[in-house]
């Protein structure tokens, strides 16, 4: 589709920019709706932040370079208006951390699998930082020089992150050190186990 | 040199672990992208557009 773009051709203006611009835009819009969901670990709260980075960036969009990658750069935005967000919000965010965690699974899909129902209350666990460090690179496809940017960071800060992170999820994945009644310990990583060992079985 | 050697299996298990939970990981993203885009992200981007065009 965008395979006749190389070559020096006229710079796009106006309106035939802004169609360019937006048809990309719409490609990405999953992706947003994505990570917006690992931010906040709720669907409507997820879907509000990816709308408003949407309009961000289309509001944006002068000061984007067609070419570039507009998936780093829409995260980005999305990234910073989530911490915005949350700074507004920090006070009450600060006093019921444990309110907090009940919401991130509550909204979650009552018939989804355990093992990811698992995985998502876990990631919950994690300091943010550590959460969109690990999401940026093991799910969004970034390289940790992409996520470092996105993050607005050192990729050595971002590679500590995604490791403590890895290490923090499978800690809490074996000992159970969540809040789950009548379930033991090292399930969540069992069937975790299991279902990657059926996917890769299947791919 | 008797560590290295004493540290491979539980690191290989490790490893095991650490790849489950990125394969989960990955899925646990991917089912979001694959989700339908709720009709509320194309209507919002469509009026900022024509608001673009009459301005």
């Amino acid at each position: 589709m965008a395979a006749a773009m190389d070559g020096p051709a006229a710079p796009l203006e106006g309106a035939a920019r802004d169609k360019v611009f937006q048809r990309e835009l719409v490609t990405l819009i999953p992706h947003l709706r994505a990570f917006a969901r690992t931010l906040t670990g709720d669907a409507t709260a997820a879907d509000d932040l990816a709308q408003d980075a949407m309009i961000k960036a289309w509001d944006a969009r002068a000061s984007f370079q067609l070419g570039t990658n507009m998936k780093a750069w829409t995260f980005m935005i999305l990234r910073n208006q989530f911490y915005s967000d949350k700074r507004r919000s920090w006070r009450s965010t600060q006093l019921d951390q444990e309110a907090a965690e009940r919401t991130l699974v509550a909204v979650d899909d009552p018939e989804s699998p355990i093992a990811l129902d698992e995985l998502r209350l876990a990631m919950s666990m994690l300091p943010y930082e550590q959460r969109e460090a690990l999401i940026l690179v093991g799910a969004g496809g970034f390289a940790y020089e992409e996520a470092a940017d996105i993050c607005g960071c050192a990729v050595g800060t971002v590679k500590s992150r995604v490791s403590r992170a890895r290490k923090a999820l499978q800690g809490i994945l074996e000992t159970g050190a969540y809040d789950r009644d009548g379930r033991e310990a090292g399930d969540a990583m069992r069937s975790i186990l299991a279902d990657a060992e059926r996917l890769s079985a299947i791919r | 040199m008797d560590e290295r050697r004493k540290g491979a299996a539980p690191l290989d298990e490790a490893r095991l672990r650490q790849r489950a939970i990125g394969v989960k990981l990955r899925q646990m993203f991917d089912d979001v992208v694959n989700e339908p885009v709720p009709d509320e992200f194309l209507d919002i981007l469509r009026r900022a557009d024509k608001q673009t065009g009459e301005g």
